[in-house]
């Protein structure tokens, strides 16, 4: 790890002032950023701690309906936040589908929005990688790209990102409250994140020293409670990043689809929004028939980037599942196994 | 800013200065305050056997700077025992042969207790499978694991049950 400073604002306006200096990160937990330091990867000459900011740990209930999730709550106190679960059950599985116990007990809100992707070439120094060394080219191209994008991929660069979290939000139009400089601004999540484009380097719409202080969603998203799953499918059960996985809420009425929410994580170097699939389930009876409509319309613009053509087939599958698993209902409790496409009952393993 | 921090290690206050802000909680355990029951495996967060405590919660130590974590209360596999009396996880894990090189075994017991605490794995083994998912064992003690965390969360269960 290379050397750096250290300081700790105390307040939002002090850490968008230290965060525009040149060299410098925010430092939450540091889950990921200091595995990247450790890896020489990422190499901020200052660290600017925002870990014990006051004001931005809360988890609390808008005046209409929605909620707001500060930036630093941490991912394992809003997937057991009892009424945020409740109202958003499909955030709460996908936050406990990803990483460790451990992790998730430590990582935070804005912190999991602002993760790298785990390209291996990305993690590799001695592998030429665009988002990392801009101009160096990309060794994922002609390399091991089996997990690699499939939608929105630029010769660039072909990574995913590996947000579990930011899936579910992309589909509820959560809303992410950015503080910079020049005062608090909005994005919709879906337009965070870039596409990677001739600048994979450039990641967010962040500029320099701008910092999320929180995540909303809307009493409108509350409204998919009822048919609500999030889909994950991975190399084994637990602790891996997703091949492919989906977000699919329904909000049913008389047998029919009033409305649909879909989107896709592991395809794309952001959370993919599939707003043609969801055109198309409203008004649909909920069935294996526009389910299957619905996962062609999400991949049509699919092509693969390298040994991936597999991932695009699977995309339609998880798609088609998880609507399936959301047409039949939230479980009351989150599945043993959140996320995972084995049923629980005990039976896997013992 | 001084690099001074102040930690409340296995019940003990303890001044720190740190001489560099790189210092992970990991390594000021280990290299600095002679605590070396906490194991590095991976260093990059991906083992679990450098679990310890903070504030009651579990988490990485390798992937914590010291720094940040001024003012915490660590909890680490040396603290667990009551003098003599060991810990209802610990007794679990030696009753049910959870382990065979033992490397992995405090991660693995610390992260025990932080899922017994957190309360929602219960006895059931599926869900104390997937909360153990963080701490690897290379050994493939994962059965003898399964079974001494179900066995302690019990044995602690029916402590607080009496207690109440």
């Amino acid at each position: 790890m290379n050397r750096f400073d250290y300081v700790r604002p105390s307040s939002v306006s002090e850490a968008v002032a230290a965060g525009a200096e040149p060299g410098s990160a925010f430092l939450a937990a540091g889950t990921n950023l200091l595995d990247l330091m450790k890896g020489g990867i990422a190499r901020p000459t200052r660290l600017v701690d925002v870990g014990r900011i006051p004001g931005l740990d809360a988890i609390e209930t808008l005046p209409d309906g929605g909620v707001r999730i500060g930036a630093l709550v941490r991912n394992a106190d809003l997937a057991y936040h009892q009424e945020f679960a409740r109202r958003f059950p499909m955030v709460a599985e996908a936050l406990l589908s990803g990483a460790s116990a451990q992790l998730r007990n430590a990582a935070t809100t804005g912190g999991n929005l602002l993760q790298r992707t785990r390209c291996p070439y990305f993690y590799d120094t001695a592998s030429a990688c665009n988002k990392r060394e801009p101009g160096a080219g990309c060794d994922a191209l002609a390399g091991e790209n089996r997990q690699h994008a499939v939608l929105g991929w630029s010769e660039a660069c072909i990574a995913t990102n590996p947000s579990d979290f930011a899936v579910p939000l992309a589909a509820l139009d959560a809303v992410v409250e950015i503080e910079g400089r020049g005062g608090r601004r909005e994005v919709p999540l879906t337009d965070f994140h870039r596409l990677p484009g001739d600048t994979p380097q450039i990641e967010t719409v962040l500029a320099p020293g701008e910092l999320i202080v929180a995540v909303r969603l809307s009493a409108d998203a509350a409204a998919f409670a009822g048919h609500a799953r999030y889909l994950k499918v991975r190399e084994r059960t637990s602790y891996a990043f997703a091949v492919v996985s989906a977000a699919a809420a329904l909000r049913i009425a008389d047998g029919r689809i009033e409305a649909a929410r879909l989107a896709l994580g592991g395809v794309a170097l952001k959370p993919w929004r599939a707003r043609e699939a969801e055109a198309a389930l409203a008004g649909a009876s909920p069935g294996f028939e526009s389910f299957q409509e619905a996962a062609a319309l999400a991949l049509a613009e699919a092509r693969p980037s390298g040994d991936n053509a597999y991932k695009i087939e699977l995309a339609r599958r998880v798609i088609a599942r998880a609507l399936t698993l959301a047409a039949a209902g939230t479980p009351e409790r989150l599945p043993a196994l959140p996320g995972s496409p084995f049923a629980s009952g005990g039976s896997l393993h013992d | 800013m001084p690099l001074s921090i102040t930690l409340t290690i296995n019940g003990e206050p303890r001044r720190i200065d740190l001489d560099d802000p790189r210092v992970t909680l990991l390594d000021l355990l280990r290299e600095r305050l002679d605590l070396t029951g906490t194991k590095k495996g991976c260093d990059r967060g991906q083992c679990g056997a450098c679990t310890i405590l903070v504030d009651g919660r579990r988490i990485n130590s390798c992937l914590a700077l010291a720094i940040s974590h001024d003012g915490a209360e660590i909890l680490t596999i040396e603290g667990l025992a009551r003098g003599d009396a060991l810990h209802p996880v610990q007794q679990a894990f030696i009753a049910h042969d959870a382990l065979q090189c033992g490397y992995c075994t405090p991660g693995q017991i610390m992260s025990a207790v932080g899922l017994i605490g957190e309360g929602q794995a219960g006895d059931d083994p599926e869900r104390v499978r997937e909360g153990m998912s963080g701490n690897l064992c290379r050994c493939g003690a994962y059965a003898g694991i399964t079974e001494a965390v179900i066995e302690a969360q019990r044995a602690l269960t029916s402590d607080a049950e009496k207690a109440a």
